[in-house]
Protein backbone atom coordinates (compact mmCIF):
# COMPACT_ATOMS: atom_id res chain seq x y z
CA UNK A 1 0.00 0.00 0.00
CA UNK A 2 2.78 2.47 0.93
CA UNK A 3 5.83 0.70 -0.96
CA UNK A 4 7.76 2.72 -3.46
CA UNK A 5 9.47 2.45 -6.73
CA UNK A 6 10.49 -1.20 -8.30
CA UNK A 7 8.70 -3.44 -4.75
CA UNK A 8 5.68 -1.24 -5.52
CA UNK A 9 5.85 -2.13 -9.51
CA UNK A 10 6.42 -6.24 -8.59
CA UNK A 11 3.54 -5.83 -6.16
CA UNK A 12 0.95 -4.45 -8.36
CA UNK A 13 2.46 -7.07 -11.19
CA UNK A 14 1.72 -9.99 -9.04
CA UNK A 15 -1.69 -8.77 -7.97
CA UNK A 16 -3.30 -7.67 -11.54
CA UNK A 17 -0.84 -9.09 -14.17
CA UNK A 18 -2.76 -13.22 -14.07
CA UNK A 19 -5.69 -10.99 -13.98
CA UNK A 20 -5.05 -9.13 -16.82
CA UNK A 21 -3.63 -11.27 -19.25
CA UNK A 22 -5.78 -13.74 -18.69
CA UNK A 23 -9.08 -11.33 -19.46
CA UNK A 24 -6.95 -9.89 -22.21
CA UNK A 25 -7.02 -13.14 -24.00
CA UNK A 26 -10.11 -14.93 -23.12
CA UNK A 27 -12.23 -12.33 -22.39
CA UNK A 28 -11.30 -8.59 -24.32
CA UNK A 29 -9.36 -10.06 -27.16
CA UNK A 30 -11.82 -12.40 -28.22
CA UNK A 31 -14.64 -9.60 -28.07
CA UNK A 32 -12.68 -7.51 -30.47
CA UNK A 33 -11.87 -10.24 -32.55
CA UNK A 34 -15.44 -11.06 -32.70
CA UNK A 35 -16.34 -7.64 -33.52
CA UNK A 36 -13.53 -7.48 -36.61
CA UNK A 37 -14.57 -10.97 -37.64
CA UNK A 38 -18.21 -9.58 -37.98
CA UNK A 39 -16.86 -7.81 -40.74
CA UNK A 40 -15.00 -10.92 -42.78
CA UNK A 41 -16.16 -14.27 -44.62
CA UNK A 42 -14.33 -16.84 -42.97
CA UNK A 43 -14.37 -20.28 -43.09
CA UNK A 44 -11.72 -21.53 -40.87
CA UNK A 45 -9.79 -23.49 -44.08
CA UNK A 46 -8.73 -20.37 -46.21
CA UNK A 47 -7.79 -17.25 -44.87
CA UNK A 48 -10.55 -14.71 -43.80
CA UNK A 49 -11.55 -11.99 -46.36
CA UNK A 50 -12.93 -8.67 -45.58
CA UNK A 51 -16.74 -8.20 -47.01
CA UNK A 52 -17.48 -5.06 -44.66
CA UNK A 53 -21.52 -4.81 -43.89
CA UNK A 54 -21.93 -7.97 -45.88
CA UNK A 55 -22.64 -10.21 -43.36
CA UNK A 56 -25.19 -8.01 -42.11
CA UNK A 57 -27.19 -7.39 -45.04
CA UNK A 58 -27.34 -11.03 -45.22
CA UNK A 59 -29.14 -11.63 -42.60
CA UNK A 60 -31.70 -9.12 -43.49
CA UNK A 61 -32.71 -11.76 -46.37
CA UNK A 62 -31.98 -14.89 -43.95
CA UNK A 63 -35.76 -16.24 -43.09
CA UNK A 64 -33.97 -18.47 -40.53
CA UNK A 65 -32.41 -15.77 -38.48
CA UNK A 66 -35.83 -14.15 -39.13
CA UNK A 67 -37.35 -16.88 -37.43
CA UNK A 68 -35.23 -17.64 -34.82
CA UNK A 69 -35.43 -13.90 -33.59
CA UNK A 70 -39.20 -13.87 -34.07
CA UNK A 71 -39.22 -17.47 -31.29
CA UNK A 72 -36.65 -15.71 -29.14
CA UNK A 73 -38.89 -12.75 -28.53
CA UNK A 74 -41.89 -14.99 -28.32
CA UNK A 75 -39.92 -17.14 -25.96
CA UNK A 76 -39.14 -13.53 -24.25
CA UNK A 77 -42.62 -12.45 -24.11
CA UNK A 78 -43.91 -15.46 -22.67
CA UNK A 79 -41.16 -15.87 -19.69
CA UNK A 80 -40.51 -12.50 -18.43
CA UNK A 81 -43.89 -11.09 -17.41
CA UNK A 82 -44.75 -15.14 -15.30
CA UNK A 83 -41.80 -15.80 -14.07
CA UNK A 84 -41.71 -12.24 -11.92
CA UNK A 85 -45.05 -12.36 -11.34
CA UNK A 86 -44.57 -15.57 -9.63
CA UNK A 87 -41.35 -14.88 -8.47
CA UNK A 88 -42.94 -12.41 -6.99
CA UNK A 89 -45.77 -14.15 -5.46
CA UNK A 90 -43.89 -16.94 -4.05
CA UNK A 91 -41.43 -14.14 -2.50
CA UNK A 92 -43.85 -12.31 -0.76
CA UNK A 93 -45.80 -15.56 0.48
CA UNK A 94 -42.63 -16.82 1.76
CA UNK A 95 -41.98 -13.69 3.82
CA UNK A 96 -45.10 -13.94 5.70
CA UNK A 97 -44.53 -15.86 9.13
CA UNK A 98 -45.77 -19.01 7.81
CA UNK A 99 -45.00 -22.87 9.04
CA UNK A 100 -41.79 -24.24 7.61
CA UNK A 101 -41.09 -20.99 5.61
CA UNK A 102 -37.67 -22.24 5.56
CA UNK A 103 -38.00 -25.73 4.06
CA UNK A 104 -40.30 -23.81 1.02
CA UNK A 105 -37.80 -21.56 0.12
CA UNK A 106 -35.28 -23.94 -0.33
CA UNK A 107 -37.69 -26.22 -2.59
CA UNK A 108 -38.62 -23.34 -4.79
CA UNK A 109 -34.56 -22.57 -4.91
CA UNK A 110 -33.72 -27.06 -5.85
CA UNK A 111 -34.03 -26.13 -9.71
CA UNK A 112 -31.94 -22.99 -9.43
CA UNK A 113 -28.80 -25.28 -8.54
CA UNK A 114 -29.67 -28.00 -10.87
CA UNK A 115 -28.23 -28.57 -14.31
CA UNK A 116 -30.11 -26.96 -17.08
CA UNK A 117 -29.61 -30.35 -19.12
CA UNK A 118 -30.59 -32.59 -16.11
CA UNK A 119 -33.61 -30.61 -15.73
CA UNK A 120 -35.09 -30.17 -19.51
CA UNK A 121 -34.47 -34.07 -19.72
CA UNK A 122 -36.37 -34.47 -16.81
CA UNK A 123 -39.23 -32.62 -18.33
CA UNK A 124 -38.85 -33.96 -21.73
CA UNK A 125 -39.64 -37.26 -19.82
CA UNK A 126 -42.50 -35.82 -17.94
CA UNK A 127 -44.02 -34.22 -21.31
CA UNK A 128 -43.61 -37.41 -22.61
CA UNK A 129 -46.95 -37.46 -24.99
CA UNK A 130 -47.71 -41.05 -24.46
CA UNK A 131 -45.99 -42.28 -21.54
CA UNK A 132 -44.80 -39.09 -19.13
CA UNK A 133 -46.62 -38.02 -15.95
CA UNK A 134 -48.07 -34.73 -17.54
CA UNK A 135 -50.30 -36.11 -19.92
CA UNK A 136 -51.31 -39.45 -17.91
CA UNK A 137 -52.21 -36.78 -14.75
CA UNK A 138 -54.02 -34.50 -17.39
CA UNK A 139 -55.78 -38.41 -18.50
CA UNK A 140 -56.87 -38.64 -15.44
CA UNK A 141 -58.98 -35.75 -15.26
CA UNK A 142 -60.17 -36.11 -18.42
CA UNK A 143 -58.04 -34.18 -20.74
CA UNK A 144 -56.16 -35.45 -23.84
CA UNK A 145 -53.05 -33.49 -23.33
CA UNK A 146 -51.18 -32.47 -26.82
CA UNK A 147 -47.79 -34.04 -27.81
CA UNK A 148 -45.52 -30.92 -26.22
CA UNK A 149 -42.41 -31.01 -27.98
CA UNK A 150 -43.36 -33.26 -31.19
CA UNK A 151 -46.24 -30.41 -31.83
CA UNK A 152 -45.32 -27.15 -33.39
CA UNK A 153 -47.97 -25.45 -31.51
CA UNK A 154 -47.15 -26.80 -28.27
CA UNK A 155 -43.11 -26.88 -27.91
CA UNK A 156 -42.40 -23.03 -27.39
CA UNK A 157 -45.14 -22.72 -24.32
CA UNK A 158 -43.49 -26.70 -23.51
CA UNK A 159 -39.81 -24.76 -22.99
CA UNK A 160 -41.29 -21.67 -21.34
CA UNK A 161 -42.99 -23.51 -18.80
CA UNK A 162 -40.08 -25.40 -17.97
CA UNK A 163 -38.09 -22.29 -17.53
CA UNK A 164 -40.52 -20.94 -15.66
CA UNK A 165 -40.15 -24.14 -13.66
CA UNK A 166 -36.81 -23.75 -13.02
CA UNK A 167 -36.23 -19.62 -12.72
CA UNK A 168 -39.15 -19.09 -9.98
CA UNK A 169 -36.60 -19.67 -7.52
CA UNK A 170 -34.17 -17.40 -8.89
CA UNK A 171 -36.34 -14.29 -8.88
CA UNK A 172 -38.20 -15.29 -5.21
CA UNK A 173 -34.32 -15.29 -4.09
CA UNK A 174 -33.30 -11.71 -5.49
CA UNK A 175 -36.84 -10.36 -4.45
CA UNK A 176 -37.04 -11.80 -0.88
CA UNK A 177 -33.56 -9.69 -0.52
CA UNK A 178 -35.31 -6.61 -1.08
CA UNK A 179 -38.02 -7.48 0.77
CA UNK A 180 -35.89 -8.12 3.90
CA UNK A 181 -35.10 -4.77 3.25
CA UNK A 182 -38.30 -3.11 3.99
CA UNK A 183 -39.23 -2.11 7.29
CA UNK A 184 -42.17 -4.05 9.02
CA UNK A 185 -43.16 -0.27 10.68
CA UNK A 186 -44.08 0.70 7.26
CA UNK A 187 -46.08 -2.36 6.31
CA UNK A 188 -47.78 -1.68 9.95
CA UNK A 189 -48.87 1.96 9.24
CA UNK A 190 -50.10 1.22 6.05
CA UNK A 191 -52.59 -1.75 7.61
CA UNK A 192 -53.55 1.03 10.51
CA UNK A 193 -54.48 3.57 7.90
CA UNK A 194 -56.89 0.33 6.70
CA UNK A 195 -54.74 -0.80 3.58
CA UNK A 196 -56.12 -4.53 2.61
CA UNK A 197 -53.61 -6.78 1.72
CA UNK A 198 -53.53 -6.58 -2.12
CA UNK A 199 -53.21 -2.97 -1.59
CA UNK A 200 -50.58 -3.33 0.69
CA UNK A 201 -48.80 -5.49 -2.05
CA UNK A 202 -49.25 -3.37 -4.82
CA UNK A 203 -48.93 0.14 -3.62
CA UNK A 204 -46.83 0.13 -0.43
CA UNK A 205 -44.46 -3.08 -1.17
CA UNK A 206 -43.83 -3.26 -5.13
CA UNK A 207 -42.65 0.63 -5.12
CA UNK A 208 -40.93 -0.13 -2.49
CA UNK A 209 -39.30 -3.49 -3.92
CA UNK A 210 -38.63 -1.34 -6.84
CA UNK A 211 -34.62 -1.85 -7.20
CA UNK A 212 -34.96 -5.64 -6.49
CA UNK A 213 -37.63 -5.99 -9.08
CA UNK A 214 -35.79 -3.83 -11.94
CA UNK A 215 -32.05 -6.19 -11.13
CA UNK A 216 -34.56 -9.07 -11.32
CA UNK A 217 -36.13 -8.20 -14.59
CA UNK A 218 -33.07 -6.96 -16.16
CA UNK A 219 -31.69 -10.74 -15.61
CA UNK A 220 -34.42 -12.21 -16.72
CA UNK A 221 -34.72 -10.32 -20.25
CA UNK A 222 -30.68 -10.52 -20.89
CA UNK A 223 -31.47 -14.27 -20.05
CA UNK A 224 -34.19 -14.89 -22.36
CA UNK A 225 -32.49 -13.66 -25.34
CA UNK A 226 -29.63 -15.95 -24.58
CA UNK A 227 -32.27 -18.88 -24.02
CA UNK A 228 -30.07 -22.04 -25.39
CA UNK A 229 -29.71 -25.08 -23.08
CA UNK A 230 -32.90 -26.00 -22.41
CA UNK A 231 -34.08 -25.33 -26.53
CA UNK A 232 -31.16 -27.26 -27.14
CA UNK A 233 -31.83 -30.76 -25.06
CA UNK A 234 -35.49 -30.87 -25.32
CA UNK A 235 -36.00 -29.97 -29.05
CA UNK A 236 -33.08 -28.93 -30.92
CA UNK A 237 -35.00 -26.41 -32.68
CA UNK A 238 -37.80 -27.97 -33.82
CA UNK A 239 -40.16 -29.46 -34.43
CA UNK A 240 -40.07 -28.27 -37.57
CA UNK A 241 -37.65 -25.76 -36.67
CA UNK A 242 -40.76 -23.93 -33.96
CA UNK A 243 -38.39 -23.54 -31.51
CA UNK A 244 -34.74 -22.49 -32.99
CA UNK A 245 -33.66 -19.70 -31.13
CA UNK A 246 -30.63 -16.88 -31.65
CA UNK A 247 -27.82 -18.61 -29.93
CA UNK A 248 -29.01 -21.94 -31.34
CA UNK A 249 -28.47 -19.93 -35.00
CA UNK A 250 -24.92 -18.69 -34.07
CA UNK A 251 -23.55 -22.11 -32.85
CA UNK A 252 -24.74 -23.66 -35.71
CA UNK A 253 -23.54 -21.57 -38.62
CA UNK A 254 -19.80 -21.19 -36.43
CA UNK A 255 -19.96 -24.56 -35.75
CA UNK A 256 -22.19 -26.87 -38.46
CA UNK A 257 -21.78 -24.20 -41.64
CA UNK A 258 -18.32 -23.30 -40.56
CA UNK A 259 -19.48 -19.60 -41.25
CA UNK A 260 -17.64 -17.90 -38.61
CA UNK A 261 -18.22 -14.13 -39.87
CA UNK A 262 -21.77 -14.49 -40.28
CA UNK A 263 -22.10 -16.56 -36.92
CA UNK A 264 -19.97 -13.59 -35.43
CA UNK A 265 -22.33 -10.48 -37.06
CA UNK A 266 -25.26 -12.86 -35.58
CA UNK A 267 -24.26 -12.46 -32.59
CA UNK A 268 -23.61 -8.35 -32.44
CA UNK A 269 -27.11 -8.34 -33.21
CA UNK A 270 -27.77 -10.41 -30.19
CA UNK A 271 -25.64 -8.12 -28.44
CA UNK A 272 -27.13 -5.22 -29.74
CA UNK A 273 -30.35 -6.69 -28.29
CA UNK A 274 -29.43 -6.93 -24.99
CA UNK A 275 -27.79 -4.06 -25.07
CA UNK A 276 -30.53 -1.50 -26.03
CA UNK A 277 -32.93 -3.88 -23.50
CA UNK A 278 -30.54 -2.81 -20.42
CA UNK A 279 -30.27 0.46 -21.85
CA UNK A 280 -34.65 1.26 -21.91
CA UNK A 281 -34.49 -0.47 -18.60
CA UNK A 282 -31.98 1.87 -16.70
CA UNK A 283 -33.81 4.36 -18.17
CA UNK A 284 -36.91 3.51 -17.08
CA UNK A 285 -35.80 3.14 -13.65
CA UNK A 286 -34.02 6.68 -13.55
CA UNK A 287 -37.68 7.60 -14.53
CA UNK A 288 -39.39 5.33 -11.79
CA UNK A 289 -37.24 7.15 -8.99
CA UNK A 290 -37.11 10.62 -10.57
CA UNK B 1 -27.97 -10.69 2.17
CA UNK B 2 -30.76 -13.60 2.57
CA UNK B 3 -30.95 -16.70 4.76
CA UNK B 4 -33.30 -19.04 4.04
CA UNK B 5 -33.76 -20.74 7.29
CA UNK B 6 -33.36 -18.16 9.86
CA UNK B 7 -36.39 -15.59 9.92
CA UNK B 8 -34.07 -12.28 10.15
CA UNK B 9 -37.07 -9.84 11.51
CA UNK B 10 -40.64 -10.50 13.16
CA UNK B 11 -42.91 -10.84 9.77
CA UNK B 12 -45.00 -7.97 9.09
CA UNK B 13 -48.37 -9.32 9.15
CA UNK B 14 -48.58 -11.12 12.58
CA UNK B 15 -51.64 -8.30 13.49
CA UNK B 16 -54.95 -8.05 12.28
CA UNK B 17 -55.45 -11.80 12.31
CA UNK B 18 -58.54 -12.06 11.99
CA UNK B 19 -58.68 -9.68 8.42
CA UNK B 20 -55.70 -11.35 6.91
CA UNK B 21 -56.25 -14.98 7.71
CA UNK B 22 -58.16 -16.00 4.76
CA UNK B 23 -55.74 -14.61 2.06
CA UNK B 24 -52.89 -15.89 4.09
CA UNK B 25 -54.73 -19.71 4.48
CA UNK B 26 -55.41 -18.63 0.75
CA UNK B 27 -51.51 -17.92 -0.54
CA UNK B 28 -49.96 -20.33 2.18
CA UNK B 29 -52.19 -23.16 0.38
CA UNK B 30 -50.99 -22.06 -3.08
CA UNK B 31 -47.75 -21.45 -1.95
CA UNK B 32 -47.45 -24.81 -1.00
CA UNK B 33 -49.05 -26.42 -4.24
CA UNK B 34 -46.27 -24.85 -5.90
CA UNK B 35 -43.59 -26.25 -3.43
CA UNK B 36 -44.99 -29.62 -4.41
CA UNK B 37 -44.36 -28.87 -8.17
CA UNK B 38 -41.35 -27.76 -7.67
CA UNK B 39 -40.43 -31.60 -5.76
CA UNK B 40 -42.12 -33.85 -8.47
CA UNK B 41 -40.13 -33.75 -10.99
CA UNK B 42 -37.14 -34.91 -8.98
CA UNK B 43 -38.94 -37.20 -7.50
CA UNK B 44 -40.32 -38.35 -10.91
CA UNK B 45 -36.48 -38.32 -12.09
CA UNK B 46 -35.51 -40.61 -9.32
CA UNK B 47 -37.82 -42.97 -9.43
CA UNK B 48 -37.95 -43.49 -13.12
CA UNK B 49 -34.13 -44.14 -12.51
CA UNK B 50 -34.86 -46.86 -10.16
CA UNK B 51 -37.25 -48.63 -12.79
CA UNK B 52 -36.51 -51.63 -14.28
CA UNK B 53 -36.44 -51.21 -18.11
CA UNK B 54 -40.05 -53.07 -18.47
CA UNK B 55 -41.70 -51.17 -16.28
CA UNK B 56 -40.95 -47.65 -17.31
CA UNK B 57 -43.46 -47.10 -20.17
CA UNK B 58 -46.51 -48.62 -17.88
CA UNK B 59 -49.22 -46.97 -17.92
CA UNK B 60 -50.78 -45.61 -15.85
CA UNK B 61 -47.32 -44.31 -14.38
CA UNK B 62 -45.92 -46.12 -11.35
CA UNK B 63 -44.60 -43.27 -8.93
CA UNK B 64 -43.02 -45.35 -6.54
CA UNK B 65 -41.31 -48.37 -8.44
CA UNK B 66 -42.54 -51.87 -7.56
CA UNK B 67 -39.44 -53.36 -7.32
CA UNK B 68 -36.82 -50.22 -7.32
CA UNK B 69 -33.36 -51.68 -8.61
CA UNK B 70 -29.96 -50.04 -9.25
CA UNK B 71 -30.02 -51.94 -12.22
CA UNK B 72 -29.86 -48.64 -14.24
CA UNK B 73 -26.87 -47.07 -12.95
CA UNK B 74 -24.89 -49.80 -13.54
CA UNK B 75 -25.98 -49.98 -17.31
CA UNK B 76 -25.12 -46.63 -17.52
CA UNK B 77 -21.36 -47.27 -15.33
CA UNK B 78 -21.36 -49.98 -17.99
CA UNK B 79 -22.29 -48.30 -21.29
CA UNK B 80 -20.69 -45.24 -20.59
CA UNK B 81 -17.34 -44.13 -18.77
CA UNK B 82 -20.11 -42.18 -16.01
CA UNK B 83 -17.35 -42.26 -13.29
CA UNK B 84 -14.61 -40.86 -15.31
CA UNK B 85 -16.86 -38.03 -16.07
CA UNK B 86 -17.89 -37.45 -12.80
CA UNK B 87 -14.45 -37.10 -11.73
CA UNK B 88 -13.92 -34.47 -15.16
CA UNK B 89 -16.64 -32.51 -13.53
CA UNK B 90 -14.73 -32.47 -10.52
CA UNK B 91 -11.30 -31.94 -11.24
CA UNK B 92 -12.54 -29.12 -13.82
CA UNK B 93 -14.83 -27.42 -11.54
CA UNK B 94 -12.50 -27.68 -8.20
CA UNK B 95 -9.63 -26.31 -10.49
CA UNK B 96 -12.05 -23.20 -11.75
CA UNK B 97 -12.74 -22.12 -8.14
CA UNK B 98 -9.29 -22.97 -6.98
CA UNK B 99 -8.27 -20.44 -9.58
CA UNK B 100 -11.08 -17.92 -9.94
CA UNK B 101 -10.79 -17.91 -6.02
CA UNK B 102 -6.80 -16.74 -6.03
CA UNK B 103 -6.98 -14.37 -9.57
CA UNK B 104 -10.56 -12.16 -8.55
CA UNK B 105 -9.61 -12.24 -5.02
CA UNK B 106 -5.48 -10.72 -6.00
CA UNK B 107 -7.36 -8.59 -8.71
CA UNK B 108 -9.80 -7.22 -6.65
CA UNK B 109 -6.92 -6.38 -3.79
CA UNK B 110 -5.57 -4.24 -6.72
CA UNK B 111 -8.71 -2.36 -7.64
CA UNK B 112 -9.69 -1.78 -4.19
CA UNK B 113 -6.33 -0.89 -2.43
CA UNK B 114 -3.29 -0.37 -4.50
CA UNK B 115 -3.11 2.78 -6.17
CA UNK B 116 -2.34 2.76 -10.14
CA UNK B 117 -2.46 4.62 -13.32
CA UNK B 118 -5.63 4.09 -15.17
CA UNK B 119 -7.06 1.64 -12.29
CA UNK B 120 -11.00 3.26 -12.64
CA UNK B 121 -10.35 3.02 -16.45
CA UNK B 122 -9.30 -0.77 -16.06
CA UNK B 123 -11.93 -1.71 -13.89
CA UNK B 124 -14.65 -0.03 -15.44
CA UNK B 125 -13.28 -1.97 -18.44
CA UNK B 126 -13.91 -5.10 -16.37
CA UNK B 127 -17.35 -4.16 -15.58
CA UNK B 128 -18.28 -3.89 -19.36
CA UNK B 129 -17.15 -7.05 -20.20
CA UNK B 130 -20.01 -7.97 -18.04
CA UNK B 131 -22.46 -6.83 -20.72
CA UNK B 132 -21.14 -8.83 -23.56
CA UNK B 133 -23.19 -12.64 -24.01
CA UNK B 134 -21.07 -15.29 -24.33
CA UNK B 135 -22.20 -15.72 -27.84
CA UNK B 136 -19.94 -12.63 -28.62
CA UNK B 137 -16.95 -14.19 -27.94
CA UNK B 138 -17.53 -17.66 -28.03
CA UNK B 139 -16.32 -17.80 -31.57
CA UNK B 140 -13.43 -16.17 -31.13
CA UNK B 141 -12.74 -18.12 -27.94
CA UNK B 142 -12.90 -21.35 -29.78
CA UNK B 143 -10.44 -20.90 -32.27
CA UNK B 144 -7.98 -19.67 -29.53
CA UNK B 145 -8.15 -22.67 -27.45
CA UNK B 146 -8.24 -24.59 -30.93
CA UNK B 147 -5.00 -23.62 -31.85
CA UNK B 148 -3.37 -23.65 -28.35
CA UNK B 149 -4.35 -27.48 -29.21
CA UNK B 150 -6.73 -27.27 -25.98
CA UNK B 151 -9.86 -29.00 -27.69
CA UNK B 152 -10.26 -32.24 -26.00
CA UNK B 153 -7.80 -31.52 -22.63
CA UNK B 154 -8.50 -30.39 -19.42
CA UNK B 155 -6.76 -26.66 -20.27
CA UNK B 156 -9.23 -25.81 -22.53
CA UNK B 157 -12.51 -26.76 -19.46
CA UNK B 158 -10.57 -24.71 -16.98
CA UNK B 159 -8.04 -21.86 -18.46
CA UNK B 160 -10.47 -19.66 -20.05
CA UNK B 161 -13.02 -19.91 -16.88
CA UNK B 162 -10.04 -18.96 -14.38
CA UNK B 163 -10.97 -15.26 -15.33
CA UNK B 164 -14.12 -13.55 -13.80
CA UNK B 165 -14.91 -9.81 -14.19
CA UNK B 166 -17.53 -10.94 -12.42
CA UNK B 167 -15.39 -12.70 -9.24
CA UNK B 168 -13.11 -9.73 -9.23
CA UNK B 169 -16.25 -7.54 -9.32
CA UNK B 170 -17.42 -9.44 -6.15
CA UNK B 171 -14.35 -9.20 -4.23
CA UNK B 172 -13.64 -5.72 -4.80
CA UNK B 173 -16.75 -4.52 -3.60
CA UNK B 174 -15.80 -6.69 -0.24
CA UNK B 175 -12.12 -5.54 0.15
CA UNK B 176 -13.62 -1.98 0.02
CA UNK B 177 -15.63 -2.61 3.25
CA UNK B 178 -13.29 -3.46 5.02
CA UNK B 179 -11.71 -0.94 7.65
CA UNK B 180 -8.26 0.55 6.04
CA UNK B 181 -6.88 0.86 9.92
CA UNK B 182 -5.93 -2.80 10.02
CA UNK B 183 -3.63 -2.80 7.27
CA UNK B 184 -2.59 0.46 8.07
CA UNK B 185 -1.77 -0.52 11.47
CA UNK B 186 -0.13 -3.89 9.91
CA UNK B 187 2.27 -1.76 7.52
CA UNK B 188 3.25 0.30 10.64
CA UNK B 189 4.72 -3.04 12.02
CA UNK B 190 6.41 -3.42 8.63
CA UNK B 191 4.20 -5.51 6.81
CA UNK B 192 4.58 -5.69 2.70
CA UNK B 193 1.53 -5.83 1.25
CA UNK B 194 1.61 -9.68 0.31
CA UNK B 195 1.68 -10.35 3.69
CA UNK B 196 -0.94 -7.88 4.47
CA UNK B 197 -3.25 -9.65 2.23
CA UNK B 198 -2.72 -13.39 3.15
CA UNK B 199 -2.66 -12.31 6.79
CA UNK B 200 -5.03 -9.79 7.75
CA UNK B 201 -7.19 -9.37 4.26
CA UNK B 202 -7.76 -13.28 3.35
CA UNK B 203 -8.94 -14.49 6.77
CA UNK B 204 -11.64 -11.53 7.25
CA UNK B 205 -12.78 -12.40 3.52
CA UNK B 206 -14.18 -16.16 4.58
CA UNK B 207 -18.09 -14.81 3.31
CA UNK B 208 -17.00 -13.49 0.50
CA UNK B 209 -14.79 -16.11 -0.57
CA UNK B 210 -17.27 -18.74 0.07
CA UNK B 211 -20.08 -16.80 -2.05
CA UNK B 212 -17.32 -16.65 -5.39
CA UNK B 213 -16.24 -20.20 -4.63
CA UNK B 214 -19.71 -21.94 -4.46
CA UNK B 215 -21.09 -19.53 -7.55
CA UNK B 216 -17.98 -20.55 -9.42
CA UNK B 217 -18.29 -24.22 -8.31
CA UNK B 218 -21.70 -24.40 -9.51
CA UNK B 219 -21.50 -22.40 -12.66
CA UNK B 220 -18.39 -24.23 -14.12
CA UNK B 221 -20.42 -27.84 -13.47
CA UNK B 222 -23.52 -27.04 -14.75
CA UNK B 223 -21.83 -25.20 -17.73
CA UNK B 224 -23.22 -27.10 -21.15
CA UNK B 225 -21.98 -24.73 -24.14
CA UNK B 226 -18.93 -24.30 -23.64
CA UNK B 227 -17.79 -27.96 -22.88
CA UNK B 228 -20.28 -28.45 -25.92
CA UNK B 229 -17.93 -26.64 -28.50
CA UNK B 230 -14.81 -28.22 -27.59
CA UNK B 231 -15.17 -31.72 -26.65
CA UNK B 232 -16.21 -34.66 -28.39
CA UNK B 233 -14.11 -37.10 -26.44
CA UNK B 234 -15.96 -38.75 -23.70
CA UNK B 235 -13.30 -39.67 -21.77
CA UNK B 236 -12.85 -35.66 -21.19
CA UNK B 237 -16.68 -34.95 -20.88
CA UNK B 238 -18.25 -32.86 -18.21
CA UNK B 239 -21.72 -34.45 -16.59
CA UNK B 240 -24.39 -32.28 -18.28
CA UNK B 241 -22.45 -32.61 -21.92
CA UNK B 242 -22.41 -36.63 -21.26
CA UNK B 243 -25.48 -36.55 -20.14
CA UNK B 244 -27.03 -34.70 -23.37
CA UNK B 245 -25.81 -37.65 -25.40
CA UNK B 246 -26.74 -39.99 -23.39
CA UNK B 247 -29.71 -39.77 -25.49
CA UNK B 248 -28.10 -41.23 -28.44
CA UNK B 249 -26.37 -43.51 -26.75
CA UNK B 250 -28.55 -46.31 -27.10
CA UNK B 251 -30.39 -47.24 -30.14
CA UNK B 252 -34.08 -47.61 -30.39
CA UNK B 253 -36.61 -46.10 -28.33
CA UNK B 254 -35.54 -43.77 -25.81
CA UNK B 255 -34.17 -45.53 -22.53
CA UNK B 256 -35.91 -42.96 -19.86
CA UNK B 257 -34.48 -44.87 -16.65
CA UNK B 258 -30.73 -44.85 -18.05
CA UNK B 259 -30.76 -40.83 -18.34
CA UNK B 260 -32.91 -40.18 -15.54
CA UNK B 261 -30.17 -42.54 -13.81
CA UNK B 262 -27.33 -40.21 -15.35
CA UNK B 263 -29.86 -36.89 -14.25
CA UNK B 264 -29.99 -38.07 -10.56
CA UNK B 265 -25.79 -38.71 -11.28
CA UNK B 266 -25.75 -35.18 -12.32
CA UNK B 267 -27.86 -33.24 -10.27
CA UNK B 268 -27.31 -34.97 -6.81
CA UNK B 269 -23.84 -33.39 -6.07
CA UNK B 270 -25.02 -29.37 -6.52
CA UNK B 271 -28.03 -30.56 -4.09
CA UNK B 272 -25.52 -32.05 -1.77
CA UNK B 273 -23.51 -28.92 -2.33
CA UNK B 274 -26.90 -26.66 -1.54
CA UNK B 275 -28.37 -28.81 1.75
CA UNK B 276 -24.92 -27.88 3.15
CA UNK B 277 -23.58 -24.68 2.02
CA UNK B 278 -27.18 -23.00 1.32
CA UNK B 279 -26.44 -19.62 2.04
CA UNK B 280 -23.36 -19.32 0.02
CA UNK B 281 -25.04 -21.21 -2.71
CA UNK B 282 -28.09 -18.43 -2.09
CA UNK B 283 -25.88 -15.43 -1.76
CA UNK B 284 -23.46 -16.63 -5.12
CA UNK B 285 -26.80 -16.67 -6.97
CA UNK B 286 -28.56 -13.44 -5.80
CA UNK B 287 -25.53 -11.50 -6.36
CA UNK B 288 -24.91 -12.27 -10.04
CA UNK B 289 -27.86 -13.39 -11.78
CA UNK B 290 -25.26 -14.20 -14.71
CA UNK B 291 -25.75 -17.51 -16.54
CA UNK B 292 -22.02 -17.81 -16.65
Amino acid sequence: MYERGLKRSLTLTLFLAPSMIGMGVFVLGPILASLALSFTKWDLLTPPSFVFLDNFAALLRDPEFWSALQHTLTFLVGYVAPVMLLGLLVAVALNTRIPARGALRALYFLPVVSSWVAVALVWKWLLNPSYGLVNNALLGIGITGPAWLFDPAWAMPAVIFTSLWKDIGFVMTILLAGLQGIPPEILEAASIDGATGSQRLWRVVVPLLAPSLFFALTISLINSFQVFDQVYVMTSGGPAGSTSVLIERIVKNAFSYSQMGYAAAMSWVLFGLVFITSYAISKARSRWSL
Amino acid sequence: MIHPTASPRPAPRATKRSRVGWAQLLTTTLVCIGAVGMVIPFLWMLSTSLKPAESVLSVPPQLIPNSPTISAYLEVAQTFPILRVMLNSFVVASAVTFGQLVICSMAGYAFARLRFWGRDALFALYLGTLMVPFAVTMTPLFIIVKNLGWTNSFFGLIIPALFSAFGTFLMRQFFVSIPIELEEAATLDGADTLTIFWRVIVPLSGPALATLGVFAFMASWNNFLWPLLIVSDRQLMTLPLALSTLQGVYPGQTQWNLIMAGAVITVAPMLLIFAFAQRWVVEGVASSGLKG
